[in-house]
Formats: structure tokens, C-alpha cells, sequence
């Protein structure tokens, strides 16, 4: 545990640090308002973010997710332009985020087919139904009302309502990971499927719940999102399932499952952000993040991996590698 | 993913029945199903040219799939293929810009290719790393250096002998990359199925610690499988860049989920240990046959991307479902 402690504490860091290597040149970029916008830019990653991890914890995979956000986001612009109330919208969102989660849930769970396979194709499925709903058709900014626009965007303490929504998921989380049975249940499902088996747990269940979860999380920043910018069209987010994975890879979860905290998820998201946000600020080319996430993703794994090796002496070499 | 004890019997059914059963049978029978409902749907079908014209949908994924195959028969997976054309193309437009000739051009495309292999494969067989966290991050390193390189621009303006490689045709209808495709069928085949190294994967598959202290050298197999997926990839983006004329970054976005459904509805186990190339080249003929059908319906691309997920899905889930009675 300390370890890991260790390993959050260190990309926390990393992150000062880059952020002090900016302030140096653009001090501008370090103020507090800037900085609540970096956080606010990063809400949409970190709450996938967390539900990943989830999944991961498991020995699973969502690769789901950015799919989930765009047709739940598109299905939230469609209610609004039907005269929905806000409030029933959310709750749909998140409603059909899970139901969409569930589903991949049950796959995995009843149809014993590994996450991987199942989410890469309700990944194509869940963007294809979009294209469905809509006929290619986008939601413009027009044919949103202006209170489902203005929800997300709401400044609350120096903070817009998207942040603050992030920041709930985290305290939520952070309680319902490390405080209740079902939080225990997805590290030891993780660690040890057997042992948990013997321990009691359904393991199926259990990676099913954690498929709900990631799934209602993009259910929800799914009208974040499309609030947000506005639009709504089938290729939103495209691509952004790799960013998530990109971040709780950063953070230190362990892809094998069973092992990594909350605050590596958020810190993972955070950097990216970070490293987002400050490229213009420097003068960077944009075209550069995608060569940078990548590089820090080969970093962190190499990092993770020669911290976690076991120590002890290695008595037969060949069999050791 | 949990792992499910894999059962060996106390008897082999005949060998009748066994190939009878086999997902490759199925397979044929899938194929002949989408090939007669194509010709029933579509009078354009059974037209020697539009066929040609279909194996274009396929070839170039298929020669992925084939190294992809063997790399998931051994436990491991590659998600960064796509990204090695996309950087691939990009080498091959910078040393065309330079004013090379076409050897120059197609070498410096597979040694990209070779290059980027190495690197995964330094990476997970050297370095002990999971591959699907080293490919995610490669997948975002090679793309993200032919963004460096080109950002919003492209290269144009291949030599006319490049185009060979694309769209060239060795005899009638018979393209270039169809035989390219058939010639590594056959390699492959002859890689996995008839070869000591063909082996050594499949024992690597199903219990690498096994693999190991049977004398199989599992990290240097593994590396040679991530080389030879980066040089396939390489080859790929030859015929891509050649067909297309041009090379953007955001190249073959996607195609490595394609290739990773082609090989798994080709019978190839996720978790490693089982398949065979046969299995993939069906798969890689009906996922052609079927694109190319859609299209001469006017079925949008994002349909028939439904239709596959689902296929996936289906295939895998059937008879995992149907076992369980």
C-alpha cells in the first residue's frame, strides 16, 4: 500500500512539475481561474476514468465507453429537442449509460466472452445505433434549448457545474471503493478470481457491476458532453476510449487487474489534461499530444513494471523471465 | 477475463466428425450462405471484375490478421498496426519527396514497419510488459509522429510505378495484392501448421511457463512475432499507400479493431492457445464479401460495422451458450 501511495504521489509530482516548467515561461497559464478551466476540460476523462478503473480492477476492459457517451449524448440532444425536462433527462441518461453497461456486463457474465471481445463489438454496435436513431443527421446548438446548454457550463465557485460533477464522482467513489464490500468485492475479483469464489464472491456479478458502472458514468458525461460543445453528431468522442485506458494506465492500475486507486485514475486524467491544455500555452504544435500520451503510456507501464518486480534473488535464471 | 480449464477428452471423436464441427466448417458455410445471397440480392454480384474489385475490401487487412493471428495464438495482441502504416506512409511519402525510386520507397515502408516491431517487441519481450498496455501506447506513439511529421498536410504524388503495388493486376482480374494475399496465406500456413516455431506458438498459448521449461526460448518467439507483425504491417501500408496515391495521418484509422475481429471470427482464441490460418482467411473473405454486398445494396459503411459487431459477438457466443445444455 505504501507502494502505491508511493506511485500516486510521484505523478502528482510530475505533474507540479510540468506545470512549474510552464509557469516559468507563461505564468498566466498557473492562475487559478486557468487552472479550474484545465480541471473543468479534464471532467469528461476523469469520470470515464473511474468507471475504467472499475472495470479494470476486474480483469476487464471497456473499450465501450466513448461509444456509450455518444449515443447516450445523442440520445439526451433528441429528448431535449422532443420538449423533455431537464431533470428526467439526466436521469435517462444515466438510465440508459447503465442499461448499456449491462449489457456488456451480461456478456461477459452469462456468456462467458472475454471483455475485450464484447466491448470491441458493442463499440461499433452502440456508434452504429446512432447513426441508426439519427440517419448521420447532427443535433446543432440551434435545436438545443438554452437551459440543457447552460446546466454544464453554470459557474459555481469558480468552478463550472461539469467540474463539480467530477469531483462528486471522486468522493463518491473514493468512499465506495475503499468503505464498502462491493468496492473490496472489485480488488479481489481483481487479485485473486479463485480466492474471491471461496471468499464468497460471485465474480461474474461482480464484473457486471462494474460494467453498469462505467456505463452509467458515460451515460452521464455523455450530456456533459454534448451540452457542452453543443453538437451532437455519431462520431463524438471517437477515438476517446483509448485516452481513458491511456489514463488509468498512466495512474498505475495495474491492467491485470486487482490493483491501483482512484486518485491514479484522476491523476492519469489529469496529466493528459494538463499536457493538453498547456500545448498551445507553449507554442506546441497540438499535432504533438498524440506523440507525447504515447510516449508517457510506455513510460508509465515500464514504471509500474519495474517497481511492482518482485524482490528476491532469482535462483533459476532462465525460468525467471 | 477468467480463464475457463481447458478440457482434454478421454477420446477423439472420428476424424469425420470432428472436421465436421470444426469452426472452419462453419465458416464455409457462412461464406457460401453471404456468397448466394449476394448474387440473389444483387445482379451485379457474379461479375468477375466487381469480385476483383471486392478482394480489395480484405487483402490488406488480411495480411495483418495472418501475423495477428499468430501473435493472439501466443497470448499476445498488437493494437498499434494501424499506426505502423500510418507511420510507414509517411516514411515511404518523406523518402518520395526526397526525390527515391520505388525499391527505395516500398523497403523504407516495410523497414518502418520492421522498426516499429522491434520497438513492441523490445518492449514486451525484453521488458516483461503487458502488450495490450505497450501496443495501446505505441498506437498513439507511431500515429502521433506521422501527425508531428505531417500535421494537417499530405504527401501526393507517387511515382506511377508505385501504383503497381495497389492496383496493379498480374493476370485478367487477378490483382497484385490478391496474389500477395494468397502467397502469405500459404506462408502462414506453413509457419503455424507445419513448422517447429508454428508450435513453439501454440505452446507459448496455452502455458508459456510450460513453453519455457520444455526449451522453448518463449521471449525470443515472442519478439519474432511482434517483428513479424510490424513488417506485415509494413507490407500493408505499401499496398495501401499505393492504392489510395496518398498519405494522410489519420490512415487506416481504426483498422486495427478490424483486424482483431477478423481474427477472432476467424476462430483464434482472445485468450490465446487455439486457431488456425485457414479460419482467418475465411473470415477475411466474408468480411470482404459482405462490405462489398452492403455496398452494392447502398447499405451505409456504418450499417454493414453494426452487422460485424454483432457477427462478432454471435459467433463467439453461440457456442459457448449451446455448451453449456
Amino acid at each position: 500500500m505504501t507502494l502505491l501511495k508511493h506511485r500516486e504521489a510521484l505523478l502528482a509530482l510530475v505533474i507540479l512539475l510540468a506545470l512549474a516548467v510552464i509557469a516559468a515561461r507563461f505564468p498566466a497559464f498557473v492562475r487559478p481561474a486557468s487552472l479550474a478551466n484545465v480541471f473543468n476540460d479534464t471532467a469528461p476523462l476523469m469520470l470515464l476514468a473511474i468507471g475504467q478503473m472499475v472495470v479494470i480492477l476486474t480483469k476487464c476492459i471497456d473499450l465501450s465507453v466513448a461509444a456509450n457517451l455518444a449515443l447516450s449524448g445523442m440520445i439526451a440532444a433528441l429528448m431535449n429537442g422532443a420538449g423533455v425536462p431537464l431533470p428526467l433527462i439526466l436521469l435517462s441518461v444515466v438510465g440508459l449509460g447503465a442499461v448499456l453497461g449491462l449489457v456488456n456486463g451480461l456478456l461477459v457474465w452469462q456468456a462467458g466472452i472475454p471483455s475485450i471481445v464484447v466491448t470491441l463489438g458493442t463499440m461499433t454496435i452502440y456508434r452504429g445505433m446512432i447513426f441508426l436513431i439519427t440517419e448521420g443527421k447532427w443535433v446543432n446548438a440551434h435545436q438545443m434549448s438554452d437551459a440543457f446548454k447552460a446546466l454544464p457550463r453554470h459557474v459555481f465557485l469558480g468552478l463550472p457545474v461539469m467540474g463539480w460533477v467530477a469531483i462528486a464522482a471522486i468522493g463518491l467513489f473514493a468512499v465506495v471503493l475503499t468503505r464498502t464490500p462491493i468496492g473490496r468485492a472489485f480488488y479481489a475479483v481483481g487479485g485473486n478470481p479463485h480466492a474471491a469464489v471461496y471468499a464468497g464472491i460471485d465474480v461474474g456479478r461482480t464484473q457486471a457491476i462494474a460494467f453498469v458502472i462505467s456505463g452509467a458514468l458515460a451515460g452521464l458525461t455523455g450530456y456533459l458532453w454534448v451540452a457542452r460543445y453543443a453538437v451532437a453528431y455519431v462520431d463524438i468522442a471517437g477515438g476517446f476510449e483509448l485516452d481513458v485506458v491511456a489514463a488509468c494506465v498512466i495512474g498505475g492500475i495495474a491492467i491485470a487487474g486487482g490493483a491501483g486507486s482512484i486518485w491514479g485514475a484522476v491523476l492519469g486524467a489529469l496529466f493528459l489534461g494538463v499536457i493538453k491544455n498547456a500545448l498551445p500555452v507553449v507554442g506546441i504544435s497540438p499535432f504533438w499530444q498524440m506523440a507525447i500520451s504515447g510516449s508517457a503510456i510506455v513510460l508509465a507501464v515500464a514504471f509500474n513494471a519495474a517497481q511492482s518486480r518482485p524482490k528476491g534473488r532469482i535462483i533459476l535464471k532462465e525460468a525467471a523471465q | 477475463m477468467t480463464a475457463t480449464p481447458r478440457m482434454i477428452p478421454d477420446r477423439m471423436h472420428s476424424p469425420l466428425t470432428r472436421a465436421l464441427r470444426s469452426w472452419e466448417t462453419i465458416l464455409v458455410v457462412v461464406a457460401i450462405c453471404v456468397f448466394i445471397t449476394n448474387s440473389l440480392l444483387s445482379p451485379h454480384f457474379l461479375n468477375a471484375w466487381n469480385l476483383s474489385d471486392a478482394t480489395f475490401n480484405f487483402t490488406e487487412k488480411a495480411l495483418i490478421a495472418f501475423a495477428m493471428a499468430m501473435l493472439i495464438i501466443a497470448g499476445e495482441i498488437d493494437l498499434s498496426v494501424a499506426s505502423i502504416i500510418a507511420l510507414s506512409s509517411t516514411v515511404m511519402g518523406l523518402v518520395m519527396s526526397s526525390g527515391a525510386g520505388v525499391p527505395v520507397i516500398v523497403l523504407a515502408g516495410i523497414g518502418t514497419g520492421l522498426v516499429c516491431g522491434a520497438i513492441n517487441g523490445l518492449l514486451v519481450a525484453r521488458m516483461g510488459l503487458p502488450s495490450i498496455v505497450v501496443t495501446i501506447g505505441t498506437m498513439s506513439l507511431f500515429r502521433g509522429v506521422a501527425y508531428i511529421v505531417l500535421g494537417d498536410q499530405a504527401f501526393t504524388g507517387y511515382p506511377k510505378e508505385f501504383a503497381f503495388f495497389g492496383q496493379g493486376y498480374v493476370w485478367w482480374v487477378i490483382s497484385f495484392e490478391l496474389v500477395l494475399f494468397a502467397g502469405f496465406a500459404v506462408a502462414f500456413w506453413a509457419l503455424l501448421h507445419r513448422s517447429t516455431f508454428g508450435r513453439a506458438v501454440y505452446a507459448i498459448g496455452n502455458n508459456a511457463t510450460a513453453a519455457q521449461f520444455s526449451g522453448i526460448r518463449v521471449q525470443r518467439v515472442r519478439f519474432i512475432l511482434f517483428l513479424l507483425t510490424g513488417v506485415m504491417s509494413g507490407i500493408a501500408a505499401v499496398c495501401l499507400t499505393s492504392r489510395l496515391g496518398s498519405t494522410r495521418p489519420s490512415i487506416a484509422t481504426g483498422w486495427e479493431l478490424e483486424v482483431v475481429t477478423m481474427v477472432v471470427l476467424g476462430g483464434v482464441s482472445i485468450l490465446g492457445g487455439s486457431g488456425s490460418i485457414p479460419g482467418v482467411v475465411l473470415a477475411a473473405v466474408i468480411m470482404g464479401m459482405v462490405t462489398f454486398g452492403f455496398g452494392l445494396l447502398n447499405v451505409p459503411g456504418i450499417v454493414m460495422s453494426i452487422f460485424l459487431g454483432f457477427l462478432l459477438i454471435a459467433v463467439i457466443a453461440l457456442p459457448r451458450l449451446l455448451r453449456r445444455r
